[in-house]
């Protein structure tokens, strides 16, 4: 059924979320540290495991996939919400500090990536085929 | 009749909020095609959902863009953590085990060198504009990491709300101009495999820039850089107040 789907990543995220903030509890914050991480990590694993066995069916697939695919109009939603006026009318200070660390961070991604062992996107994966959006849908 | 018309579009917030960005991604991807496809159908979208973020924050002098407009309510749910982290979860589905491992550790190096690196420079900046105590400097530095961290940050240390309000500024033109330039900049920084997406995720931190800059950009590479983005916030929650203030405090106390 679709709900395995959807039930088995709410899990993952619950699970997250109750290790984020056991995690950030353990360094003394109240915050979330990588719940949402720690869920996703989660799913790779057990989804992987459920397949492996072929205990989840191409429906409950379906059910993440589902998800998967409003991803984007998800961040539209949430770009639609986003407090640009504070961002436009920020003064000067807010605008070097902020887009400072973003030039910085572009800069950086080649060289640190560079250290580490070469990866590529495999073009056949099924579920990151579902994933790319082919056109107006 | 009007009345009626505005029950109907305002009795389902969230159905209306699918209909609204339903046709935003008709239109986006439609435009996108006159392009032929040169600009991602998702990064018009993306903007248009800022440029209605912009009237609706003008129109209202709210804090939540076009969602503080009650017909538009839903878009707030839509867009609101609860699904926005939740579809985030889900494209981790059908990710490779053995990507992830290799992405895991240039991430972390991203993390902490951007978070050192965001700190400094919030830093700096504050000080150029006169904020020269230690508790404005480590607050405004922890607003060029995050919009979270710097309220965390300059409540911890009892910084005034001025300059809290500063630094969550700095936190949003940081998200927002993530989410504007990294579908143009993605080439030329080599943002086109997971392991670089795992590193931009570590170095931008803001999740919601970092969600939408990789939809916008090759969505494939949306597990990837959500996952260190995730990790970013609580970790400068930690750092910033404690270690990058005692840092500051020791350079320019």
């Amino acid at each position: 059924m679709v709900i395995y789907g959807v039930a088995l990543m709410g899990g993952c995220m619950i699970v997250g979320t109750f290790l984020g903030y056991l995690l950030g509890n353990l360094v003394g914050i109240n915050a979330n540290v990588g719940g949402v991480g720690i869920a996703m990590v989660l799913l790779v694993i057990v989804s992987r495991k459920l397949m492996d066995k072929d205990q989840l069916s191409k429906l409950a697939q379906d059910g993440i996939l589902f998800w998967s695919a409003m991803y984007i109009p998800i961040v539209v939603a949430m770009a639609a919400r986003q407090n640009v006026v504070a961002a436009v009318n920020a003064g000067a200070l807010a605008f070097i500090a902020g887009l400072g660390a973003v030039f910085a961070g572009f800069l950086l991604i080649r060289p640190i990536t560079a250290l580490s062992p070469k990866s590529t996107l495999d073009e056949d994966d099924n579920a990151a085929e579902a994933k790319a959006p082919k056109g107006a849908k | 009749m009007l009345d009626i018309l505005s029950t109907a579009l305002t009795k389902y917030p969230l159905i209306t909020a699918f209909v609204v960005v339903g046709i935003i991604m008709w239109a986006s991807y439609k435009v996108a095609r006159l392009t032929n496809n040169r600009i991602h159908g998702s990064a018009i979208a993306i903007v248009c959902g800022l440029v209605l973020a912009y009237i609706g924050g003008t129109v209202t002098g709210e804090k939540h863009g076009i969602s503080d407009v009650p017909l538009f309510a839903g878009i707030g749910l839509m867009g609101g953590s609860m699904l926005r982290d939740f579809a985030i979860v889900s494209t981790a589905f059908g990710v490779k085990m053995e990507e992830l491992k290799k992405a895991g550790l240039p991430g972390a190096l991203a993390l902490v060198i951007s978070m050192v690196l965001s700190t400094i420079i919030g830093a700096l900046t504050a000080y150029a504009f006169g904020y020269t105590s230690p508790v404005d400097m480590a607050t405004i530095g922890g607003g060029a990491a995050t919009f979270i961290v710097g309220p965390v940050t300059g409540t911890a240390l009892g910084a005034s709300s001025e300059v809290i309000a500063l630094s969550v500024a700095a936190g949003v033109v940081k998200s927002i101009s993530v989410m504007i330039l990294t579908p143009f900049l993605a080439k030329t920084a080599g943002l086109d495999n997971p392991a670089a997406a795992a590193v931009y995720g570590g170095l931008m931190g803001t999740t919601s820039g970092t969600a939408a800059g990789l939809a916008a950009t090759d969505p494939r590479l949306v597990p990837y850089g959500a996952m260190t983005a995730t990790f970013y916030t609580g970790f400068g929650c930690l750092v910033v107040p404690s270690l990058g203030y005692m840092v500051i405090s020791a350079l320019f106390g």
